[in-house]
């Protein structure tokens, strides 16, 4: 068993070999995935020990403290938050061996080609076609869109339509899609903040050999699901301080500018403050239970809470700001590498969280899925399960 | 850090309330008894005080108490709330012990206590007497109320709105002169109000020259008293809401129209899934304020914090229940209306929403215009 103290030697001995002030940082993150301290959770070999994953707290504690460079996680968050858990969990042994190590080392950067224009919501119904060549490999035509980090991705996670004679769910299968490949074409998406956060993605002819294909034929859908997990947990599971998030800009504005307060906004204002630290003491509740290994149904609810917040805050604040609140910063087109909420105006809030109850499920798909899995209401009328993909209504 | 779960105490505690619960305060038996001459259920304030000793949760041990903390009493709260008993023990067994609690021990130290405060707390305690502190429910702590005049060694005044005088036997008065006297219920004139909930009446108590012990200054015990009510009312909130929730699920998963379930209705699915978020929100919110109480650590955030948003949810499960039920849930029958009434006053009871917005912008800085 791999223990806390177990953990510290290997790191000390990691750091003697290939000191921080001297070794170049790509080797220095080979190495340590080398020795296992990249993610100790995951199997030995692939970057881990099969150790518990709350020890990993130790071994970044102790080279955090050894000033020792990290992979940037904010920079490969799809590859180590989605691609990774996926293809660990149903990869070949050869795809493991040749993705995971520069996955998190960050020389290859991952996006994720699920969404597309005609399935948002409805993601199975999704229509990217990959056709099987005589030799056994893929040919696959098809848009996706939503693509964040899709312009420096090396690499793709793709479903895509295999069988358009079975009901939606069947006929997919997910693939590990080249972004260098001459069919694909990315182009960025311009949204309502005048930048391009995210991309569309235009694949035409896209060769992909049978060996970058991820589970069976078929089972596409199955395999996402490990992959849409990742991605909940993802958006909800941050632990904030009093007045963290949203709320935060808004109260020090508050009480910078004495000149800017009304009434009626003061009412709003403490009322959305109440709700934010009660958002908050919900989450580490959430938290609390985690950790007792008590998981509730709490979760679901963090995300739809945190959508509603970060509009109705930034709202507010734009509205505080009176006559400023009239302008923007700043509309030219750009391609952020890193979304960054409280590094630009309120203007810029308020426009890009309208985002946050459609990203990562929808806030309707999402009380459905409350009113269904947590409280026990009926479930929707399906009307498609049991109809071929080619038939459905489109 | 606040710890917001549950303990397994804390759990068993609650399966013994809710089965006492069960036993006693059925809703047919809770209506019929509204319109009674005895609106108080002296039954299950037995049963639960004497039998289990939960009257005694804040007292100290050498007082005859159980010693507990506010965690407890909170959780006794959620489970009174969710049967909306008509019980004195908010009044009782949380305020008018706090105020109580606030005068120095006098057991432990030789001078400077107060026996008198001592003596009633051990009574309250064994839950065989019933006190009330005689402050209007609608004061929010630190807020303005009504004093009797102390006139030559009596007192003499009327004091409205006070919650279960009908039950007490002893009641905390605060006088002109800055002082908290006991006085005797028998002492005094209580006459019932007809109030909108009909489980926690209100009453007037008239004081014609009623001798009363002073137990020492009124300012801080009514304000610690008032403190505690408010931030342990919202896990009374948090019981109602968790109970008209679960009940109006039960109901439209039953009740079919245009044949199929009401409750497979998207419009109302997505109701009760945002009610959820209230109710999830809330159970955070109320544990915070009574692990706040029980370690003395943040209390007058977490409670105000507690206090600015159980109302909304208290009062948004109860009327979306009453809606969502239909004809029935307009019925004096039904018990929705019993969570309604409850809700509603429990909005108003130590101190609005707003009232307790208004302390949290001084509490956190965020100040008025």
């Amino acid at each position: 068993m791999t223990d806390a103290s177990e953990l510290k030697r290997r790191t000390a001995e990691l750091l003697a070999a290939h000191p921080p002030a001297t070794t170049e940082r790509t080797d220095f993150l080979r190495a340590r995935f080398d020795a296992g301290l990249a993610w100790v959770h995951y199997p030995e070999g692939l970057g881990g020990l099969g150790a518990p994953r709350s020890l990993q707290a130790v071994v970044d504690a102790e080279l955090e403290t050894a000033g020792a460079p990290d992979n940037d996680p904010r920079r490969i968050g799809i590859g180590l938050g989605m691609a990774a858990p996926t293809i660990l969990k149903y990869g070949t042994e050869e795809q493991k061996q040749r993705f995971l190590r520069p996955l998190w080392v960050g020389e290859e950067v991952w996006c994720q080609l699920f969404s597309e224009p005609g399935a948002g919501s409805d993601l199975a119904a999704l229509g990217t076609r990959a056709v099987r060549e005589s030799g056994g490999g893929w040919v696959v035509n098809g848009q996706k869109v939503w693509t964040s980090s899709a312009h420096l991705a090396r690499w793709a996670i793709l479903i895509a339509r295999t069988d358009p004679d079975v009901p939606k769910h069947a006929g997919i299968t997910y693939f590990l899609c080249d972004m260098t490949d001459p069919g694909v074409e990315v182009r960025p998406l311009r949204q309502v903040t005048g930048e391009a956060e995210f991309n569309e993605v235009f694949l035409t002819d896209v060769r992909i050999p049978d060996s970058r294909r991820l589970g069976d034929v078929g089972d596409g859908w199955r395999v996402a699901q490990t992959t849409l997990m990742n991605e909940r947990v993802a958006i909800g599971g941050m632990r904030l301080p009093r007045e963290g998030g949203m709320i935060g800009p808004v109260s020090k504005t508050w009480r910078e500018r004495p000149e800017l307060r009304t009434h009626d906004l003061h009412q709003r204002l403490l009322t959305l403050w109440v709700d934010a630290e009660v958002a908050r003491l919900t989450g580490e509740r959430l938290r609390q239970q985690l950790v007792a290994g008590q998981p509730g149904h709490e979760g679901s609810g963090m995300k739809l809470a945190f959508a509603r917040l970060n509009q109705e805050i930034s709202g507010l604040e734009v509205e505080l700001r009176g006559e400023e609140g009239l302008l923007y910063d700043d509309w030219t087109m750009r391609r952020p590498e890193l979304v960054d909420f409280t590094g630009r105006d309120a203007g810029y809030r308020y426009l890009r969280s309208k985002g946050n109850s459609i990203e990562g499920g929808t806030t309707e798909v999402l009380l459905n899925i409350v009113a269904e899995r947590v409280l026990g209401l009926p479930a929707e009328p399906r009307t498609d399960k049991d109809v071929a993909w080619k038939d459905l209504a489109r | 850090m606040t710890d917001l779960l549950y303990s397994e105490e804390e759990e068993a505690l609650r399966a013994a309330v809710r089965d006492l619960l069960t036993d006693h305060c059925d809703a047919p038996g809770v209506i019929a008894r509204t319109e009674s001459d005895t609106p108080h259920d002296r039954e299950a304030w037995k049963a639960l005080a004497d039998g289990m000793g939960l009257a005694g949760l804040l007292v100290p041990e050498s007082l005859g108490g159980q010693g507990a903390s506010h965690r407890e009493v909170a959780v006794v709260l959620e489970e009174l709330g969710r049967s909306v008993a008509p019980v004195p023990y908010l009044t009782s067994a949380v305020v008018a012990t706090e105020a109580l609690l606030a005068f120095p021990h006098s057991r432990l130290r030789s001078s400077g206590g107060t026996p008198i405060a001592d003596d009633l707390l051990t009574e309250l305690a064994s839950g065989r007497r019933v006190g009330a502190l005689a402050v209007a429910l609608n004061v929010a702590p630190g807020g303005a109320h009504q004093a009797v005049r102390h006139e030559g060694g009596a007192l003499r005044g009327e004091l409205t709105g006070i919650a279960d005088a009908a039950a007490a036997d002893v009641l905390l008065v605060p006088a002109d002169d800055g002082g908290l006297y006991a006085v005797e219920a028998d002492a005094v004139t209580v006459t019932p109000q007809v109030s909108l909930d009909q489980t926690r009446p209100l009453a007037t108590v008239t004081l014609d020259g009623a001798p009363g012990r002073r137990l020492g200054d009124a300012g801080p015990a009514v304000r610690r008293a008032l403190r505690a009510g408010a931030g342990l009312l919202a896990s009374e909130q948090l019981g109602l809401a968790d109970w008209t929730l679960t009940e109006t699920v039960r109901y439209l998963k039953e009740r079919k129209q245009f044949n199929r379930p009401v409750g497979g209705f998207q419009a109302l699915k997505h109701r009760l899934a945002q009610l959820w978020l209230e109710v999830v929100n809330l159970r955070a919110a109320a544990r915070n304020a009574a692990d706040a109480l029980a370690t003395g650590e943040d209390v007058e955030v977490a409670v105000a914090v507690a206090q600015a948003y159980a109302a909304r949810v208290a009062v948004h499960a109860a009327e979306e229940a009453l809606q969502l039920h239909g004809g029935i849930g307009m019925t004096w029958e039904h018990p929705v209306h019993l969570y309604l009434k409850r809700a509603k006053a429990d909005s108003i009871a130590y101190g609005t929403a707003g009232a307790h917005r208004a302390a949290l912008a001084e509490l956190v800085d965020l100040q008025a215009p």
